[in-house]
């Protein structure tokens, strides 16, 4: 479903995304892993359309998307989680959830969308989307904006940053839930071992570049024990 | 009342019909309807243009209506509002001035209102202003406030000017006693050629008195906003002044800030952002399916709201 050819990124002669070639498919837990630095947002966001690349194409659903705006890809069922929430003056979390769903939804049905992310709905549902909700809650909030959207691909930056425990558990059980709601994919940035077991794949990226791409155990393997049998792009060649 | 009429008391008072409560209604520099209740009177001024309004103490939760239209070009009109809120009254002002002007005639309008806050009384004052028409002429608001507040009363203000007003110098003046609170908020918004000055002027004479003063402004085009204000804390209290401001197109803001302690108790703090929108927002709220204009436009509602 999604399609990413010869992408090339470069800023101040530094090459943060380097000829990277995907094939992401459709009904699947994509899980991109990497240390920091390694390109992880940069890639995310170019497919959003937040940064341009330098070089490259992208096609989602068999159509070229590489031209087009932001919202153009959020139209075509392309939703991003920031990795920072982005906070903002004024708007509450329900103005926002009505944003997300391009519909005058009640407070219930905002609230049913909050409880996903385990945020105990009533109180948060009139404040406002500034620095006086908490970390974990912005990060949450973020979250639920993507859920609600409820694309063919969503894309979650770092979801479990700043998340607790408890909440990580039920949120694992929603990406599930809602991968079989979209019938569409999930790619989700993450260092969390627990998130790398639910995947269906996992693509480590290094440097600017697709080290390995494999099932759990095995990039694991490659990570810590250094016993890889993996060759980049295995799978997709 | 004809229908301009009534579309400018809906727009600055929330008017719709039968009025709850007193009020006194002024249209092109004269009254013309007014009605008082058992706790609330209403006087005409002798000496120059003008109402004095009486709230009896131990009023609970009252509200006064004292709007002003102007529906002619070429009315200057000045007019006196003095407020006695008496002893622990509780009391809500809905003041506020809409002008449509559809001639090549300026209007102008010029409220000055002084508060007498009796001790323990509470006061909530809301002023919306508002201009339509198509006429050349501008439409002018030039309002006054003075506040004296004895101690243990509080006022909260809460001014909105969204866009129609070609000029605007808004002043407030309060003295502050002990153990009073001033909260003030305001929200502009200047387009066209569009300019609105407000300034500030608080002392914080008593001990623990507080001021907490927010202001939005919005300044696209060619529009330009000055924001002075001046916080002097003489005594233990506490002085916080925001101002917020986002600029679009060629519209500028100035904001000069001024805090003044003259008691090491005094704990003041200004705070002045100006910029153009957040680039972040946009992005997110583009990521959600809206287009940049679209985005802008709930970033700017959200932020006068
Ligand atoms: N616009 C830019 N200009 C300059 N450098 C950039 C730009 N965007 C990203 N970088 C750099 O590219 C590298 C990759 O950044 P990116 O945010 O994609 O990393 P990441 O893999 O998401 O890391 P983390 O795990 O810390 O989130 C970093 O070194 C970053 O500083
Ligand atoms: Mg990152």
């Amino acid at each position: 479903m999604l399609k990413i050819k010869n992408l090339n990124f470069e800023r101040d002669n530094k090459k943060i995304l380097n000829n990277i070639n995907l094939d992401i498919e459709d009904n699947k837990f994509i899980v991109i892993t990497g240390p920091n630095g390694s390109g992880k947002s940069t890639l995310a966001k170019i497919i959003m359309g937040i940064e341009k690349q330098d070089s490259g194409e992208i096609l989602f659903e068999n159509k070229e998307i590489t031209n087009l705006s932001i919202n153009e890809r959020a139209e075509s069922g392309i939703s991003f989680a920031f990795q920072q929430p982005v906070k903002f003056k004024g708007i509450t979390v329900y103005d926002m959830l009505k944003l997300a769903t391009f519909k005058n939804i009640s407070k219930d049905e905002a609230c049913n969308i909050l409880s996903k992310v385990g945020l105990c709905a009533l109180e948060y549902i009139d404040r406002e989307i500034n620095s006086s909700l908490s970390g974990g809650e912005l990060k949450r909030i973020e979250i639920a904006t993507v859920i609600s959207r409820g694309t063919r691909l969503s894309i979650f930056d770092e979801p479990e940053a700043g998340i607790d425990l408890w909440s990580f558990n039920t949120l694992i059980e929603e990406f599930k839930k809602l991968r079989k709601e979209i019938k569409g994919t999930i790619i989700i940035i993450s260092h969390q071992e627990r998130i790398l077991e639910i995947a269906d794949e996992v693509i480590l990226l290094k440097d600017g570049k697709i080290d390995k791409i494999g099932k759990k155990e095995d990039i694991v393997r490659c990570i810590f024990e250094n016993n890889c049998t993996l060759k980049v792009g295995d799978k997709n060649e | 009342m004809n229908n301009t009429d009534l579309k400018l008391l809906k727009e600055i008072a929330g008017i719709n019909g039968k009025i709850n409560g007193a009020y006194n209604i002024r249209r092109n520099g004269k009254g013309i309807e007014r009605h008082v209740t058992d706790n609330i009177n209403i006087v005409t001024k002798k000496d120059k243009p003008g109402i004095d309004i009486h709230v009896k103490e131990n009023t609970q939760n009252e509200t006064v209506y004292i709007p002003v239209i102007i529906t002619n070009g070429g009315i200057d009109d000045t007019v006196y509002n003095d407020f006695y809120i008496g002893k622990n009254a509780k009391v809500t002002i809905i003041a506020g001035c809409g002008i449509h002007n559809s001639t090549n005639q300026n209007s102008r309008h010029e409220g000055i209102h002084t508060f007498y806050l009796e001790e323990g009384s509470q006061t909530k004052y809301v002023e919306k202003h508002y201009g339509t028409g198509e006429g050349t002429g501008d439409k002018v608001l030039n309002p006054i406030t003075k506040i004296y507040s004895k101690k243990g009363s509080n006022m909260e203000i809460e001014t909105v000017q969204i866009k129609g007003v070609d000029s605007s110098i808004r002043e407030t003046k309060a003295v502050l006693e002990e153990q009073t609170t001033l909260s003030v908020s305001e929200k502009i918004m200047t387009h066209g050629k569009q300019y609105a000055k407000t300034i500030f002027d608080v002392e914080l004479n008593g001990t623990n008195a507080r001021t907490h003063v927010v202001s939005r402004a919005v300044a696209v085009e060619d529009s330009v906003q000055e924001f002075e204000s001046r916080v002097e804390g003489n005594n233990l209290g506490y002085g916080h002044v925001e101002c917020d401001a986002i600029i679009k197109d060629n519209g500028r803001v100035t904001a000069i800030p001024a805090i003044i302690a003259n008691n090491v108790e005094a704990n003041l703090i200004h705070e002045a952002t100006i910029g153009k929108i957040a680039g972040e927002q946009l992005l997110k709220l583009m990521t959600l399916g809206l287009n940049e204009k679209k985005a802008e436009e709930q970033i700017i509602s959200g932020f006068l709201k």
